[in-house]
C-alpha cells in the first residue's frame, strides 16, 4: 500500500517572488492489486504528483509511505530498486542507445529475443524492427511512447506510475494498452490520465481541481460526480463517442 | 611483438597478432611487418618518410591494415602515406596509432594522410588513435588527411580518438567532385588537461556532391575541445556538418562551424549543441535502477557509440 501524508509542494512564482502551491496538504492511499486514475484539468498538480512518487522532486512537507516504510527521502534510483517503475509522460530521447539496450538497462540483465518480442509486442511493436534502433528522433512520438511503456514492463515491479499513457498512441490501439493495464492489475497502478476508456479500466478514480485535491473514490460513485460536473470531465465523453463511432 | 605492442593493436586496430592480407606495421619510426598483394600494393617512398598504398582497379572486398606504434618517449614520428585507389574499387583501410608513454619525453606521431578516388571507387577509412603509459612526457597526434574524390566515389571516415591524448590537432581537407560523396564520423573523448582541436575544411566542386559531417565529442576533467568545420558549395551540391558536444565537470568545448554557399545551388547545413548531459535523461536511467554514475557513463557509451 502506497499512502501520502500531508504532501504538499510549492515553487517560487518567478515574477512575484511569491511561493505558489502545487499541491496543498494532499491525503491519499493507493491500493495494492489496483488501478488508480488520477483526472483533473491542465495544471492541477497530477503529474507533479508522480514525480514526487518517484522521488524527482521532493515534497515541500509531508511524508509519503510504502508498505508502512517511509521512503520520503529516498532517492530514484532506491525507488527504482524497490518496484516503483515510471513511463514519462514525454519520452527520453537518447543518442545512440538503442531499443535493445534500454529494455536490458531496464529488465537489469541481458535479454532474450523471446523477452524483447514478449514486452514489444504487448505494446503493439514487432521486436525484429525495432531492436537494433535508437531511441531518438528518427523514432516517430508514437513508436517512442510505446517503446516507453515496454520498458516499464521490462522493468517490472510493484508500483507503476503511467503519465498520460494514451498521448500520442493512435485510438485504435486503446485496446492494446488496456490490455497492458489489465496484465498489471496485480500491482499497484496509478494512471494519469483524461480518456474515458481508460478511466473505465479504475478501480478508483481520483480528481484534481487546480492545488486541491477534491474528491477520490470508487469508480462508480466518481462518475456520478463527474457527470454532475460537465466542465470537468468535458471532452472524454464526447472522443469516446467518436472513437466508437469511428 | 611484446605485449604492449599486442595490447596497443588490439585496441587501435582490432588485430590480435598479425593480419591477413595486405598490411603495414610500423614501430617507432620503423617497418615491423609488411604484406604487399598483388591486389592492394604497399611501397616505401624513397623520398621521404611513409608508404604508397596502391588498390588496383575493380578490387572489392578487400581490406589494408596500416597501424602504427610509439612506444618510447622523446620521438616525434612524422609519415607520409598515399593512397591511390583504382576505379570501381571497394576497399576497407584500417589505420590507426597507439601510444605507449613511460618516459618523461614527448611522445608524437604525425600522419599525414593523402588519398586519391579514381571514378566510382568506394573507401571505408576507419582511424583510431588512443594513448596510454604513466610517463610524464605527452603524447600527441597531429594528422593531416587530404580527400580527392573524382566523379561517383564515396569516402566514408570514421575516427576515433578513445583517450589518453594529451594533444590533438587534426585538419581534414577534401575535396568532392561530381555526385561523390563524403562521409566522416568522428569521436572524441578527452579528459584531465588533454586538448583536442579538429579542423574540417570541404570544398563540394561537382554538381550532386554531398558531405555529411557528424562529429561527437564527450569533453571531461579540464579538457578543452575546439571543433571548426568550414563548408562550401561550389556547385548544385548538399552539405550537412553536425556538431554535438557533452560537458562534464570543468570541460569545455567551442565549435565554430562555416558554411558558404559560392553557388545559389548549394544547400548547406549545420547543427550544433554542446551542453551538459540532459537532467531528463539521467532520471530515465536512473528509474530504470541505475545510480547517477551509472546513468551518466551509459548515456557517454550510447553517445560514443
Amino acid at each position: 500500500m502506497l499512502e501520502l501524508k500531508d504532501i504538499s509542494y510549492s515553487v517560487r512564482d518567478e515574477v512575484h517572488g511569491k511561493r505558489q502551491a502545487i499541491l496543498d496538504h494532499v491525503n491519499l492511499t493507493f491500493d495494492d492489486a489496483a488501478i488508480s486514475v488520477i483526472t483533473g484539468p491542465n495544471g492541477s498538480g497530477k503529474s507533479t504528483l508522480i514525480k514526487i512518487l518517484m522521488g524527482f522532486e521532493k515534497p515541500t512537507t509531508g511524508r509519503i509511505l510504502f508498505n508502512g516504510e517511509d521512503i520520503t527521502a529516498l532517492s530514484v534510483t532506491e525507488r527504482a530498486r524497490k518496484g516503483f517503475t515510471i513511463a514519462f509522460q514525454q519520452p527520453v530521447r537518447f543518442k545512440g542507445i538503442t531499443v535493445k539496450k534500454l529494455l536490458e538497462i531496464a529488465c537489469g540483465k541481458k535479454m532474450d529475443t523471446e523477452g524483447m518480442c514478449d514486452c514489444l509486442s504487448s505494446v503493439g511493436l514487432c521486436a525484429r524492427n525495432y531492436i537494433d534502433r535508437t531511441v531518438d528522433g528518427t523514432l516517430s512520438g508514437g513508436e517512442l511512447k510505446r517503446i516507453e511503456l515496454a520498458t516499464a514492463i521490462a522493468k517490472g515491479g510493484d508500483v507503476y506510475l503511467l503519465d498520460e499513457p494514451e498521448a500520442g498512441i493512435d485510438l485504435w490501439s486503446f485496446e492494446d494498452l488496456v490490455k497492458i493495464f489489465d496484465r498489471l492489475r496485480d500491482k499497484t497502478v496509478i494512471i494519469v490520465s483524461h480518456q474515458q476508456r481508460i478511466l473505465d479500466t479504475a478501480d478508483k478514480i481520483v480528481l484534481f481541481d487546480n492545488d486541491k485535491l477534491i474528491s477520490a473514490g470508487r469508480k462508480e460513485e466518481m462518475f456520478e460526480k463527474l457527470s454532475q460536473r460537465p466542465a470537468l470531465c468535458w471532452r472524454n465523453i464526447k472522443e469516446n463517442e467518436y472513437g466508437q463511432n469511428g | 611483438m611484446d605485449k604492449t605492442d599486442e595490447a596497443l593493436l588490439d585496441t587501435i586496430a582490432d588485430l590480435h597478432g598479425i593480419p591477413e592480407g595486405s598490411f603495414n606495421i610500423r614501430k617507432n619510426g620503423k617497418l615491423l611487418a609488411r604484406n604487399s598483394g598483388t591486389d592492394i600494393e604497399i611501397v616505401s617512398k624513397t623520398d621521404k618518410d611513409g608508404i604508397d598504398i596502391i588498390v588496383k582497379p575493380n578490387v572489392k572486398n578487400k581490406s589494408v591494415h596500416i597501424p602504427v606504434l610509439l612506444t618510447v618517449g622523446d620521438f616525434r614520428d612524422t609519415v607520409y602515406n598515399d593512397f591511390y585507389i583504382g576505379e570501381n574499387a571497394d576497399v576497407t583501410i584500417i589505420a590507426g596509432c597507439g601510444i605507449h608513454n613511460d618516459a618523461c619525453g614527448d611522445a608524437e606521431h604525425d600522419g599525414i594522410h593523402s588519398f586519391y578516388l579514381s571514378k566510382n571507387a568506394k573507401v571505408r577509412y576507419v582511424e583510431k588513435h588512443y594513448a596510454s603509459g604513466s610517463g610524464s612526457g605527452k603524447k600527441v597526434f597531429d594528422p593531416v588527411t587530404k580527400i580527392y574524390l573524382k566523379e561517383n566515389s564515396c569516402f566514408i571516415l570514421e575516427s576515433t580518438q578513445l583517450g589518453g591524448v594529451t594533444y590533438t590537432n587534426r585538419k581534414t581537407v577534401a575535396s568532392v567532385g561530381k555526385n561523390a560523396q563524403l562521409l566522416v564520423k568522428e569521436k572524441i573523448l578527452t579528459d584531465g588537461e588533454e586538448r583536442a582541436a579538429t579542423d574540417f575544411k570541404i570544398r563540394l566542386n561537382g554538381k550532386n556532391s554531398r558531405a555529411d559531417v557528424v562529429s561527437r565529442s564527450v569533453a571531461k576533467g579540464k579538457s578543452l575541445q575546439k571543433f571548426q568545420s568550414d563548408l562550401i558549395g561550389k556547385n548544385e551540391c548538399f552539405g550537412h556538418v553536425e556538431c554535438d558536444g557533452i560537458v562534464l565537470n570543468d570541460a569545455r568545448i567551442i565549435s565554430t562551424p562555416k558554411i558558404d554557399a559560392v553557388s545559389p545551388e548549394a544547400s548547406l547545413v549545420h547543427e550544433a549543441a554542446v551542453g551538459k548531459i540532459a537532467g531528463e535523461q539521467l532520471l530515465k536511467l536512473m528509474s530504470l535502477g541505475l545510480t547517477e554514475q551509472e546513468a551518466e557513463n551509459t548515456v557517454i557509451q550510447g553517445f560514443l557509440n
